[in-house]
């Protein structure tokens, strides 16, 4: 394929990868922007409130397993309460408040977000382990543009679905996890919020201070009591929310694995429902592809966050004749990510969110090996304390490989080969999740035939892991229903009657 | 004179374009309205059905790849096979004790033309281009989500049918039908119609029977991806979601809308039963 004049490949003879031993000056995000308090309540109603259940648990550093703070733990009587709030918020003023109103509440808290992010940032590091320079460039201003997109719509909601008369659906619970513990309470509120729903929200166990910040903000936005409340807790909490009478509308993100308990949990209920779950995403590099950039989109795709995104391109799938040359700049460019601190600014890859997710990577890894695939991870030093992995690739992957099959959550990267297009297609879609797929070619046409075939809800070509407000997210199969974004992420939460 | 003897037809399935028996060998009594014996219909089983999800599965991808266009007119073409057998349809109703059956089938074979235009028109509606904030062509459109299980309502049958099934299909998804012994005579008329209308084999099926028998099967069958549940029993319905969530089903069901009500059409009543893509599509020079 290539000019015979042209010699193959260009690098150095050398790795430009410096050495393991070489230490950096560290570059640490001051954190006395955040003011923690030692205990949090429940936020229902308007007010921070004591828990009725009378417990509280702690919620850590995972970098240093330090404990940050406590945070009340809302049994089912709590539930009730705040359940109770939202639904008399949503009777007595957010349902028939003209949309124009409810907008300019939705702006303020965008704009607020956007003037405290970076306490917001820093807080998100601090309880989440992922590097400060991911939550400031991505976590805050997506959070932000997406209360400011979806703000705009509370007064157009008229001209988004054609002939019919857009109702809000009543209270809405909303599930949220801990890879994105900000952002994903910004893609639940903001469209539910513009709607006329109002909320309760369940932060993820792990992950709760950024959403209890949201809480201040909301305050001091002066929304009305109980249009948004937020009761922290463990999956026990999460079970009352979804599972109680009073709401009408459930929302989760998260796994597979608790998507079908909710699912089941809500059968014959007429409750409605949309699942954001799991994904085992392929990355496709063609031989033709811009390899440098491909590099870099298949570490963004896998180490971004820690490989704790459910888009994740865990898996890659690479064309035979460039497998060898895309390994190698792999390998070294993962010899230069920096593991370590998340709040040092240059820090690429931060902690891992909890120790339960550590032991199930180290699981999956462990698989990996006893079934016969090839592991690689570069030289780096993990820190002593906190929850850490290295950055992993496993080659010799076959499609039968848990590592292959099964979500990792984690840096751990599986790579498969293919010789035709159509190899590509059905190795991709030989999984039972379909939520994001990545390619990567100079050929246009090919990335809208390959855009074709794909059974996912999102795909990227030449590019991987990229977000915006006005870009609907969200899967085939097991990888979920219902989208969030653009101006799909609105139906989830309005009755659509067709007008008389 | 004599009478010439009327010949009576087999009340048969319709899986992959072809009219088998149960291979159970089941039958089941159908009367009409005054208790006369009508026909002995047949009663699928658990393997008509996965037959029948097998041969929706295999007619997917062909379905789907046809232009929009083309099912369009295929559509059509359902209301055109329909429109000819009026009398036939209209007397099985009356048979069935239904009232105002003449409404019914007008109403029905509208619903079918209704639909079709939506096949070349959908990705315009509900699809579109999304602004993103960087260099990349963003855009959003439906796509099937693949084999689509339909629980027929039992009233208004014909009518019932067109209303769930038409929207199904219209998108490039194939259906497995539950009728209900109810409405099984008007529903074996209607294969005919869908056999003599270009419809590919597979597309649609079938299967006449116990909606409580073959509702565990079907919301358990891996390789069925939504569930229109408008015709399911409510006593069967929180069985039946619980089990299909095992691979995270789309469920959907119909408002209570009165199925005359022009409201009862919509093309969101198609979206319920798609998957929405979204393309990040690079922009370079």
């Amino acid at each position: 394929m290539s000019d015979a004049t042209i010699e193959p490949t260009t690098r150095p003879a050398q790795p430009v990868a410096p050495p393991a031993d070489w230490t950096y000056a560290p570059a640490p995000e001051s954190t006395d922007i955040v003011r923690l308090e030692d205990r949090y309540g429940l936020f229902i109603g308007g007010d921070f409130v004591e828990p009725k259940s009378g417990k509280h648990f702690p919620t850590i550093n995972p970098a240093t397993e330090d404990t940050l703070a406590e945070v009340a733990e809302a049994g089912a009587e709590d539930v009730d309460v705040a359940v109770a709030a939202a639904r008399d918020a949503y009777d007595s003023t957010w349902r028939d408040m003209p949309g124009s109103e409810r907008a300019k509440y939705l702006f303020r808290i965008a704009r607020q977000l956007a003037e405290r992010s970076r306490e917001f940032a820093v807080l998100e590091s601090m309880n989440g382990g992922k590097p400060i320079k991911e939550s400031r460039d991505v976590d805050l201003p997506l959070a932000a543009a997406h209360f400011f997109y979806y703000a705009g719509w509370a007064d157009k909601l008229e001209y988004a679905f054609p002939h019919v008369v857009p109702k809000p659906i009543g209270v809405a619970g909303q599930v949220i996890p801990w890879n994105f513990p900000l952002l994903m309470a910004a893609w639940k509120l903001a469209p539910a919020l513009a709607a006329g729903n109002t909320v309760v929200l369940k932060p993820a166990e792990t992950t709760p201070l950024t959403a209890l910040l949201l809480g201040q903000v909301i305050q001091e936005a002066d929304l009305p009591p109980g249009v948004v409340n937020i009761v922290t807790g463990a999956g026990a909490t999460g079970a009352a929310l979804t599972g109680h009478d009073g709401i009408d509308k459930v929302a989760f993100t998260g796994s597979t694995e608790v998507g079908k308990t909710i699912q089941r949990q809500l059968a014959g209920s007429g409750t409605r429902l949309t699942l954001e779950l799991g994904g085992k995403a392929a990355n496709i590099v063609f031989e033709d592809a811009p390899i440098d950039q491909a590099v870099e989109g298949v570490v963004n795709g896998i180490f971004f966050n820690q490989g704790h995104v459910c888009c994740a391109g865990s898996r890659l799938l690479v064309e035979e004749p460039v497998f060898e040359e895309l390994l190698d700049k792999l390998k070294e460019r993962l010899q230069t990510l920096r593991v370590g601190d998340p709040l040092d600014k240059n820090t690429d890859v931060g902690a891992i969110n909890s120790k339960q997710q550590l032991t199930k990577i180290r699981e999956l890894v462990d698989s990996g090996v006893d079934e016969g695939a090839e592991i690689y991870q570069p030289d780096c030093v993990l820190p002593d304390r906190g929850f850490w992995f290295a950055p992993t690739l496993f080659t010799n992957v076959s499609q039968s490989h848990r590592i292959a099959r099964e979500e990792i959550f984690g840096p751990v990267l599986s790579i498969l080969t293919f010789r035709t297009p159509e190899e590509a297609v059905e190795k991709a879609n030989n999984t039972p999740y379909g939520l994001s797929a990545g390619i990567w070619t100079e050929k246009g046409s090919r990335i809208l035939w390959m855009a074709e075939k794909l059974r996912a809800g999102v795909v990227w070509a030449n590019t991987f892991n990229r977000f915006d407000p006005t870009s609907p997210f969200g899967g085939y199969k097991e990888s979920g229903f219902g989208r969030e974004g653009g101006l799909h992420g609105l139906e989830p939460y309005l009755q659509l009657e067709g007008r008389p | 004179m004599s009478e010439r003897l009327e010949v009576r037809r087999t009340a048969k399935l319709f899986i992959g374009g072809e009219f088998p028996r149960s291979e159970s060998g089941r039958t089941f009594e159908v009367r009409g309205a005054d208790g006369e014996l009508l026909a002995h219909a047949a009663r699928a089983s658990r393997k008509d059905l996965r037959d029948a999800v097998k041969a929706a599965r295999a007619a997917q991808g062909s379905w789907a790849a046809r232009t929009a266009y083309n099912r369009g007119q295929i559509l059509y073409r359902v209301a055109e096979m329909m429109e000819g057998r009026r009398a036939q349809f209209e007397s099985e109703l009356a048979d069935a004790g239904i009232d105002g059956s003449a409404r019914e089938v007008s109403t029905a074979i509208d619903r079918w033309v209704w639909y079709a235009g939506w096949a070349d028109k959908l990705a315009q509606v509900v699809g579109g281009t999304n602004p993103v904030a960087g260099p990349y062509f963003n855009f959003t459109l439906p796509e099937p989500t693949g084999v689509v299980g339909v629980v027929a309502p039992d009233e208004p049958p014909l009518l019932g049918l067109a209303s769930r099934l038409a929207p199904a299909i219209v998108g490039g998804n194939t259906a497995v039908v539950v009728v209900g012994e109810r409405a099984s005579l008007v529903t074996v008329s209607f294969g005919e119609v869908l056999a003599t209308s270009d419809v590919p084999g597979g597309v649609v099926n079938l299967l006449t029977g116990s909606k409580a028998e073959l509702l565990p099967w079907l919301a358990g069958h891996m390789d069925v991806n939504a569930l229109d549940l408008t015709g399911c029993p409510a006593e069967l319905a929180a069985d039946t979601e619980v089990t299909a969530a095992e691979n995270v089903k789309r469920v959907h069901r119909a408002s209570d809308v009165d199925p005359y009500d022009p409201r009862a059409q919509s093309p969101y009543e198609i979206t319920a039963l798609l998957e929405m893509k979204t393309v990040w599509h690079p922009i370079g020079a």
